[in-house]
């Protein structure tokens, strides 16, 4: 049986159908919910196997990207999705997805701290929105949407919030081990934070990361855009391969044995 | 597309703005919280960059501070959640507050603060949204919220930060702005007017009729007032003020395309001719003789309709915004993106791709030779291409096409041409309102946005009413229109309604009007939901607030609307209903305020009559041959030319990307900065390996001066760049922009006449119909000469067209080293009108390029190399002639090109002389034979190979006259000036 994936469709959200044809693709059965749907049927979210936040503008990035969202998902689904995570279920969050996801703080691990997190996605280091094709190395086992995977990624990054920096009293390398993908150059080689194979500036080139548990990954960039040949920017060139596809399959694959 | 069957919900649509009826109004207070960026705000840095290049030399830093004004009754505790949960990121920001008013901040000597606010009544969307999140965090006791921003100036004086906040920081049709603390004001909540008034015209003398047109800025000519006068006479009453204005806004120019329908009496040379409208005489005729089946809504619907697959129709509409952008550039630019995709979901069409094509000034424009009132270039641009992409990134549509053209002729007035693309399933379109459908609006609510433009603000408005002045300024919401894309394309598949259509130009009169024009329809005013309370009848009738559609609803699809509309945060309001009386009755508060004839209101404008003058064009001869040039300079120069350098900078602010459709992009090749000819579309949910082209041609050089050429010639461009990119030319269907001065300048209208021929002879040649069109007249400006100044005759062709197989689509990059290049096409280099004469001032009386008959066929023979797989790469030749091309080639490729003829005699007018219909494509050597055999008697020539070596090499009978290196070819196209 196709396991089910929840696409979350708030307020904002556009690359809902994105992503659902990358589930399809990908073995899963996903069906669109809309937040008010959702918060009318809180129950619903026990019938998915797979959660997933999609790229968009949430509020139209009103007061930061993805916060305003984040508020929603702590308002009216914070049990729902603690115990979906707690349960080991697969979730994905891409850019707004992501943005919303670590500004709820899903990420940041439980300290004595209070309940703020420890990271964020802050303005491009340029200072815009920009859109480009990068590379991303998957460099976690822990994560279960990025483990086995060995080939790199080719896929665009499309925002103006994706600089992931961490809190000043945080030590960033305690956080390293929940980084789950790294920009690179196009030939796998690390990006060393240089422009524009890092295309935001984010510490450590990361691009994704996942909960301590590995069930949660939250990436800026769009794999989801990245599931047909063509649909790589040097297919007139012979250029195949670094399919995003993979990642899909990942997840679903371990949504299956929930 | 839709979800299909789906379980009944409960609506809890999240309303912005609510008032919590228990608020006591007296406790309440207003605070002030100033957010700041831990780490350097990357803001920063752009506002001293831009203020460096407007002048500011001394200006030493910028810093920005968000602000944010809340009124409420708010407890300390609520002041810090609102600080801490709501307003900022704690990783990166930090936040400050206090109640208002409090004391200065206090500053070094050196350092001044500058606040600017929004006006009240101008869109706040952030401010909505603290108030929703507010309430949502528990805090009932928020009322309502304003946005600003503070900056910290150091380096100019007072007077110097006055200037600073005038030219770029803020503009006063939108923004307050104040050296020092500002504290924002709300929209007055006084009741609605609900005052009609009547209008006398029967007893007017033509003079009295006229200045009744002047005075209420209804642009009439006599014979339309007159037209006016008659009705109301014969129904023994005056109008009211929201017919009168009803009927000048279904009569505009912008609405009914009065010049394009007039009767002209043309004179050229010796001989006078009779045109019967230009729409019907020259683009719809086109369209009708050549009678293309694929062809499915031509000039009829909002968008013109064409066939895509046995599944889907796919549709194209290409619209201008040119005065608001020139007012207030985000604002105008952004609405301009959003009504066009408006115009795709008139016709249930889902929007997958937007296209932008911008005229502006020279960026180095010195800033005192601008007309008064006139922002600068670098201002306009910036605030325009901001706007588009913050239009189009946010609501979801990728930007896949463009073009950014700079003259002085757009100094005063820029042109903004946004176009979109959607698709939908065949056979679901409705447009039939039926007796009894519920008239009802969806989307925004409804304020003085538009109203008559800008201008009217000022003159009409009293003080009271005067501190809402900027709301008359349109700035969009793409997440409201983003639920009704999502509401509209389900309910489509639903069949929830009979008819729809877009609040434009005119708001609901004309959008209503237009639907209710065959049936009638009776609405109640009083019900339709408004932004802020105080609007006239009229206003509401007349506004043109964004993101409003109309739709035609059986009362029976009520409920199961009113639950799409719920589960997508969109507002509906049903406003009347069509009755079949073929009258439009419109009340406010029971009292009818509107009772016209349909006939009248739809078909009772009399035909204009205007003159033409077509001069001849000046003495044309093919001037001599020159001698004396470098051309590696020259080359140089043209690739740094703003016109033909990288748009890189503003295409990768543009998503074009979502959706996951795009199979070519604007920019390509092995580093993805070399430029493409035309986009290709798969859209997801297609099955099959089709796809879809856009192109466009444009060409204002060649407008000034010799406007039938000229609208050849960018017809061809169009087709060209669709065809080089692997369009099917005979499934290319087009789109007319005419952007012009004065129609009532008889030369000016000449030039109109010319270009409308022009498109229609193009047409034909072609076998490609016109599908829709729009003009924008009347841009002209008063210059510091006290002269009036017309734009140069600007056409913007808009092509789309189908490619069978997506896999075969052809880049622009150079592919592999060995592989010959062939110059496909009839070349014929002239100078007329080229960039070579513009940078060089030699040989400017040249004619322009001209059109050759055999062209289509070349484009045949290419389309069927591309289908056979033969064509590597193939790009175009346009501004700057085969030099400029060949290098974008070289650069997409990174690779070199050695060229080489011994046929032409004339260096620089090889190298740099512009012909129509002529491209360059790159084959492998084991393809030549296959491929020569497509071109037999079509004009080709081998002109040289691919090759390891980065240079540009040009050899002519043996002479070297070009070689440079790549690199430097690079560099000079990345110049950013």
């Amino acid at each position: 049986m196709k396991p089910k994936a929840l696409v979350l469709q708030a307020r904002g959200s556009n690359r809902d159908l994105d992503v659902m044809e990358a589930l399809t693709l990908a073995g899963a059965n996903p069906v669109g919910v809309p937040l008010n749907e959702l918060r009318t049927r809180t129950a619903l979210f026990s019938s998915f196997q797979l959660l997933v936040i999609p790229g968009g503008f949430s509020y139209a990035d009103a007061l930061g990207a993805g916060k305003l969202l984040a508020i929603d998902l702590s308002s009216y689904f914070a049990d729902e999705i603690a115990s979906f995570v707690e349960a080991g279920k697969p979730v994905i969050g891409i850019c707004n997805g992501f943005q919303a996801l670590i500004k709820a703080g899903v990420f940041s691990r439980k300290n004595g701290n209070g309940s703020f997190p420890s990271m964020t996605l802050t303005f491009n280091a340029q200072g815009h929105f920009e859109c480009r094709w990068v590379t991303i190395k998957p460099v976690s086992q822990r994560c279960i949407w990025t483990q086995d995977l060995i080939d790199e990624i080719a896929c665009p990054v499309a925002h103006g919030e994706g600089n992931y920096q961490v809190s000043s009293e945080q030590n960033p390398s305690d956080l390293e081990e929940q980084i789950a993908l790294t920009y690179t150059r196009s030939d796998g080689t690390p990006a060393n934070g240089e422009y524009p194979a890092n295309p935001n500036g984010s510490l450590l080139d990361t691009a994704g990361i996942c909960n301590y548990q590995g069930n949660v990954l939250g990436l800026m960039p769009h794999p989801e855009n990245h599931i047909y040949a063509w649909q790589h920017p040097r297919h007139t060139r012979g250029e195949v391969g670094k399919s995003g596809l993979k990642l899909f399959e990942n997840g679903v694959r371990y949504a299956r044995k929930m | 597309m839709g979800t299909g069957p789906r379980p009944p919900t409960y609506g809890v649509g999240l309303r912005p703005l609510q008032i919590i009826a228990s608020l006591d109004f007296a406790k309440l207070a207003l605070y002030r919280f100033i957010t700041q960026f831990r780490f350097s705000d990357p803001r920063a840095e752009v506002y001293l960059a831009d203020a460096r290049a407007l002048g500011f030399n001394n200006l030493r830093r910028i810093t920005c501070q968000d602000l944010y004004f809340i009124e409420g009754q708010l407890s300390q505790e609520n002041c810090k959640q609102l600080a801490l949960n709501l307003l900022t990121d704690p990783v990166s920001q930090s936040v400050t507050w206090t109640e208002l008013p409090a004391s200065p901040a206090e500053l070094d000597s050196d350092c001044l603060i500058l606040e600017v606010v929004l006006r009240p009544g101008v869109m706040d969307p952030v401010a909505d949204q603290i108030v929703r999140a507010g309430h949502e965090l528990g805090i009932d006791s928020l009322h309502r919220a304003a946005t600003g921003l503070r900056f910290f100036i150091e380096g100019v004086d007072r007077a110097g930060a006055g200037e600073l906040a005038e030219r770029l920081l803020a503009n006063h049709v939108i923004h307050h702005w104040m050296v020092g603390e500002i504290t924002p004001s709300f929209p007055q909540e006084n009741g609605s007017s609900g005052e009609v008034e009547v209008i006398s015209v029967r007893r007017l003398n033509p003079n009295e009729l006229l200045a009744l047109s002047k005075e209420r800025r209804a642009a009439l000519d006599l014979g339309e007032m007159q037209a006016i006068q008659n009705y109301f006479i014969n129904e023994g009453r005056d109008p009211t003020d929201v017919e009168f204005e009803t009927i000048a806004q279904t009569w505009s120019e912008h609405c009914f395309h009065k010049t394009f329908k007039a009767k002209i009496e043309v004179s050229a040379d010796d001989s006078e001719v009779q045109i019967d409208s230009l729409i019907a005489s020259y683009l719809q005729s086109a369209t009708n003789k050549i009678n293309a089946p694929w062809v499915i809504s031509a000039f009829t619907d909002n968008a013109g309709i064409i066939d895509f697959d046995d599944e889907f129709e796919i549709s194209f509409k290409v619209e201008t915004h040119n005065h608001p952008s020139a007012i207030e550039p985000f604002g105008g630019a952004n609405t301009g993106v959003g009504g066009v995709i408006r115009d795709v979901l008139g016709v249930s069409a889902k929007p997958i791709a937007n296209t932008d094509v911008l005229c502006f000034g020279p960026k180095n424009t010195d800033a005192g030779s601008l007309p008064e009132g006139v922002l600068h270039p670098r201002r306009i641009q910036s605030g325009v291409v901001s706007g588009v992409q913050d239009y189009g990134n946010k609501i979801g549509i990728p930007t896949v096409n463009g073009g950014i053209h700079y003259d002085k002729g757009y100094i005063a007035n820029p042109l903004v041409f946004c176009g979109c693309v959607g698709i939908a399933p065949k056979g679901k379109h409705r447009k039939a309102p039926q007796v009894a459908d519920l008239v009802i609006v969806l989307g925004g609510r409804t304020g003085r946005d538009g109203l008559r433009g800008a201008t009217f603000s000022s003159m009409r408005m009293d003080a009271q009413t005067g501190e809402v002045a900027g709301a008359s300024v349109q700035i969009g919401d793409p997440i409201t229109e983003k639920g009704l894309i999502d509401v509209i394309t389900r309910a489509r598949d639903l069949s929830l309604y009979h008819a729809i259509t877009d609040c434009g130009a005119g708001g609901l009169s004309s959008a209503v009007g237009e639907m209710a024009s065959s049936i009638g329809a009776e609405i109640e005013l009083s019900k339709v939901r408004l932004k802020y309370p105080g609007l006239a009848p009229w206003e509401i009738w007349l506004s043109e607030a964004q993101e409003r559609m109309v739709l035609a609803v059986p009362p029976e699809n009520l409920t199961a609307l009113q639950e799409l509309c719920d589960d997508f945060d969109t507002e509906l309001t049903v406003i009347g209903e069509f009755t079949g009386s073929s009258r439009l009755v419109v009340r406010y508060d029971q009292h009818a305020v509107l009772d016209l004839d349909n006939e009248f209101l739809h078909r009772g404008v009399p035909q204009r009559r205007l003159k033409a003058i077509i001069k001849p064009t000046p003495s044309q001869q093919i001037e001599s041959q020159l001698t004396d040039f470098n051309a590696k300079e020259i080359l140089f120069k043209l690739l740094a030319h703003p016109n033909i350098a990288s748009k890189a900078p503003v295409i990768r602010i543009y998503d074009h990307e979502v959706q996951g459709g795009t199979v070519v992009r604007p920019l390509t090749g092995v580093n993805a900065d070399a430029p493409s000819d035309a986009a290709v579309l798969k859209p997801i949910g297609t099955k099959g390996t089709k796809g879809i082209v856009l192109s466009n041609g444009i060409n204002p050089e060649y407008g000034k001066r010799d406007a039938w050429r000229m609208a050849r010639a960018v017809v061809d461009e169009a087709i060209r760049n669709a065809v080089v990119a692997g369009a099917n030319p005979e499934r290319i269907a087009l789109l007319d922009n005419f952007c012009w001065g004065d129609p009532l300048v008889a030369e000016t209208l000449g030039t109109l006449v010319e270009a409308a021929r022009g498109c229609h002879e193009a047409a034909r040649l072609f076998d490609t119909p016109f599908i829709s069109g729009k003009d924008s007249l009347n841009n002209v400006y008063l210059g510091t000469d006290g002269r009036r100044h017309a734009i140069p005759p600007t056409l913007l062709i808009s092509a789309i067209g189908l490619i069978d197989d997506i896999h075969k689509a052809v880049t622009t990059d150079s592919k592999k080293v060995g592989n010959e290049i062939y110059l496909i096409g009839k070349f014929q280099p002239v100078f007329g009108g080229s960039h070579f004469s513009k940078i060089t001032s030699t040989a400017m009386h040249e004619p322009v390029p001209d059109l050759h008959k055999i062209t289509p066929e070349v484009y045949k023979a290419f389309h069927q190399a591309v289908k056979l797989n033969l064509i590597r790469s193939a790009h175009d030749l346009s501004e700057g002639g085969l030099a400029v091309a060949a290098t974008e080639m070289c650069i997409g490729g990174r690779l070199g090109l050695n060229l080489e003829s011994n046929v032409w005699e004339d260096p620089p007018r090889v190298l740099f002389g512009e012909s129509t219909g002529t491209l360059l494509a790159e084959i492998r050597k084991q393809d030549k034979e296959e491929f020569l055999s497509l071109f037999d008697g079509l004009p080709l020539e081998w002109i040289g190979t691919v090759t390891q070596k980065s240079h540009l090499t040009v050899l002519i009978h043996g002479s070297n006259v070009l070689d440079v290196a790549l690199v430097d070819l690079i560099t000079a196209w990345n110049t950013r000036t």
